[in-house]
């Protein structure tokens, strides 16, 4: 038991919970179905590159690619909804507003603006480091670009499943758009999730190769002090830091973290590279 | 002396006796016993019918050429006016075999049996070296993996096309003769010698009406369907590569339908998709503004509902060939594209931007930590 503590964060390290087991799941769903959607969707969007002609054989056929494009595109419609829910019934039922508004919500509020600013001068030598509260902008910004991803290509996706019906609530004209939407949100989806937040999140020098929180729901202290000061800080003053302590992750959830999360890179950056490959030469 | 064909066999009958008698000198000398020449079709002429210039026992050491055309006049002819005329100097027999082994063309063992006739002028049309060295066309292999020579080898059809039913036998002129029949001019009365009812099709279509009217570049059956390696129009490969076939001229339009679904599809190697044809027919195509084309605007309803249930007049609203850079006949998708454009290149090239700073940043921070802790 303490020797996975030791293995994963040094000796004795204190950790505490930043996501819920459910945040966890949801997390991990949504990786499975947007590799898979992905790889099936961008095989028909550059249908002409060999490797999708590839895919599709492999999978056994178009027949086979559609089907699980939408079979997973409604896994991921239900993980949205579910997250949408929990939200939803835990600020609305439960009274939880600190979801909604607050240091602890991912409602962008003034102090991004004042934290990105903060960012670029750090970056330029201009400033100090920011410290940063619970959320950074760049992890808020990641969550809400999904959510309008999600939001963008769900609709226009179904849009295109169920056309006649679609036509019968808007012009049909609006398929077109649909197709193009479609596509150009999903590559747009496809190279900020597989260069920006894996760089972001995972592969910048500091979490290289990879950060481990978002699969075992758990840090360290030092990570949570270093990342999230404000948080931190805040949380020590109010006495909060001692309840949302945790036991170190087991062995196993930090070895599968590990091969989940690489597994899930390197499928990202191939997609990626074909993706470059196909859009170069299309 | 040119008799006609008739003429000969009456004469060949009525002198059977005699000339049994004489083939029988004949064999003294010319062992022919053990020779087909009795099964041949000529064996009733007897052996003077054709070597004509014998006149008795003994006969001088050279005869003279048997001349096919004193009897086969307008074939001699025919084939005199042909390619062929100067291919060989025993023309007959290269395609109906040896003079005195000849059967009649409709005997199942002549080589110019139907059945037989593709692999006889494969001879010299399936040698590809042979080709090469006189210039002319190796196409057996192509012939014999096409639906013709299929519906030939495998169905056993007299009716398939072989090589005569297109090219003629005797006759044959090079395909730049305008009396040729497979010159472009006369393909579709060719093709339509069997195909007729496509043949009325296509004539009453906007592309047989442009070949009436002497188009160079309206179609002909060959355009799409390729002479000699033609495949059934239900085979995977024709189905996937035949769009880009009319893509050939209809270029703009073919741009536009890859846009699509239906073209990513097809692309992916899977026919049940719209092709060119599924929606504006096959031979006898009609523009848009001919209210029986299935395109006309009245029909579309109908023509999308062959593939998508339920389709309304909303739905066909869609244009399978929308162009996203067209922004008079397009403007919400032009502006969409270039909304999305937009935010593409803006989005990712603020964050590639935001990465990379910070990427310096870290390097930055580590070679100093570096430094400081050396």
């Amino acid at each position: 038991m303490s020797s996975a503590a030791e293995n994963s964060a040094g000796n004795g390290a204190r950790y505490f919970t930043r996501f819920t087991p459910v945040q966890v799941v949801l997390h991990a769903v949504l990786v499975v179905t947007f590799l898979g959607l992905a790889a099936t969707g961008l095989a028909l969007r550059f249908s002409g590159a060999a490797s999708s002609r590839a895919l599709a054989n492999l999978m056994g056929g178009f027949p086979a690619l559609i089907f699980f494009h939408k079979f997973l595109a409604v896994a991921l419609t239900v993980d949205f909804l579910y997250h949408v829910a929990d939200i939803g019934y835990r600020a609305v039922v439960k009274k939880q507003l600190w979801l909604l508004w607050g240091p602890n919500s991912l409602v962008p509020n003034l102090n991004d603006i004042r934290g990105f600013f903060g960012q670029i001068r750090w970056f330029l030598f201009l400033g100090p480091k920011p410290q940063f509260d619970r959320y950074t902008y760049w992890e808020k910004l990641d969550y809400w670009g999904v959510f309008w991803g999600m939001a963008v290509i769900g609709i226009s996706g179904y849009a295109m499943w169920y056309a006649p019906l679609f036509a019968r609530l808007v012009p049909g004209s609006w398929l077109n758009v649909a197709l193009l939407i479609h596509g150009e949100e999903a590559l747009l989806a496809v190279s900020y999730i597989f260069v920006v937040h894996f760089f972001n999140e995972h592969l910048r020098p500091q979490n290289f190769p990879m950060d481990l929180t978002i699969f075992t729901g758990r840090q360290t202290e030092k990570e949570l002090e270093e990342r999230h000061p404000t948080e931190y800080a805040r949380l020590v003053e109010s006495g909060e830091l001692q309840r949302l302590q945790a036991a170190a992750p087991p062995a196993w959830a930090n070895n599968l973290s590990r091969v989940f999360g690489a597994v899930a890179i390197v499928i990202g950056i191939v997609l990626m590279i074909l993706t470059v490959e196909a859009f170069l030469s299309q | 002396m040119k008799l006609p064909i008739a003429a000969c066999l009456f004469l060949a009958l009525t002198a059977a006796r005699v000339n049994a008698a004489d083939d029988a000198l004949c064999v003294a000398c010319h062992d022919e016993k053990g020779s087909p020449v009795h099964a041949s079709i000529h064996a009733p002429l007897g052996c003077t019918g054709c070597h004509s210039d014998i006149k008795g026992f003994p006969h001088p050491g050279q005869i003279a050429k048997v001349n096919c055309a004193s009897c086969h006049a307008d074939a001699a002819a025919a084939l005199a006016a042909s390619v062929h005329a100067k291919a060989s100097p025993q023309l007959c027999e290269a395609c109906h075999g040896g003079a005195h082994e000849i059967v009649a063309v409709k005997d199942p063992k002549s080589p110019v049996y139907p059945l037989n006739l593709p692999r006889t002028c494969g001879t010299c049309h399936g040698n590809k070296e042979f080709a090469q060295q006189h210039g002319i066309a190796d196409v057996y292999s192509e012939y014999m993996d096409s639906i013709h020579g299929f519906a030939l080898t495998k169905d056993g059809l007299l009716v398939a096309a072989t090589c005569s039913s297109c090219h003629g036998s005797h006759d044959i002129l090079a395909p730049s003769d305008s009396k040729s029949r497979v010159n472009r001019a006369n393909i579709p009365s060719t093709c339509g010698t069997c195909h007729n009812g496509v043949e009325q099709q296509y004539q009453a279509g906007i592309h047989g009406q442009a070949f009436a009217a002497g188009n160079a570049g309206a179609p002909v059956c060959t355009s799409c369907h390729t002479a000699h390696q033609i495949s059934g129009v239900r085979e995977t490969a024709f189905q996937l590569k035949t769009s880009a076939t009319c893509g050939d001229c209809h270029r703009e339009k073919y741009g536009t339908y890859r846009d699509t679904f239906h073209a990513q599809v097809s692309a992916l190697g899977y026919t049940e998709t719209a092709h060119c044809w599924d929606c504006h027919g096959e031979h006898g195509i009609l523009p848009a503004s001919d209210p029986k084309s299935p395109v006309a605007q009245a029909n579309l309803v109908e023509t999308c509902s062959k593939c998508h249930m339920g389709a309304s007049a909303s739905f066909v609203t869609y244009s399978p060939h929308a162009d996203a850079r067209n922004g008079k006949d397009y403007p919400a998708l032009h502006a969409s594209a270039l909304f999305m454009n937009l935010l593409l290149a803006g989005f990712l090239g603020f964050s590639a931007l935001h990465t990379l700073l910070w990427f310096i940043r870290l390097r930055a921070e580590k070679s100093r930590a570096g430094r400081s802790k050396a």
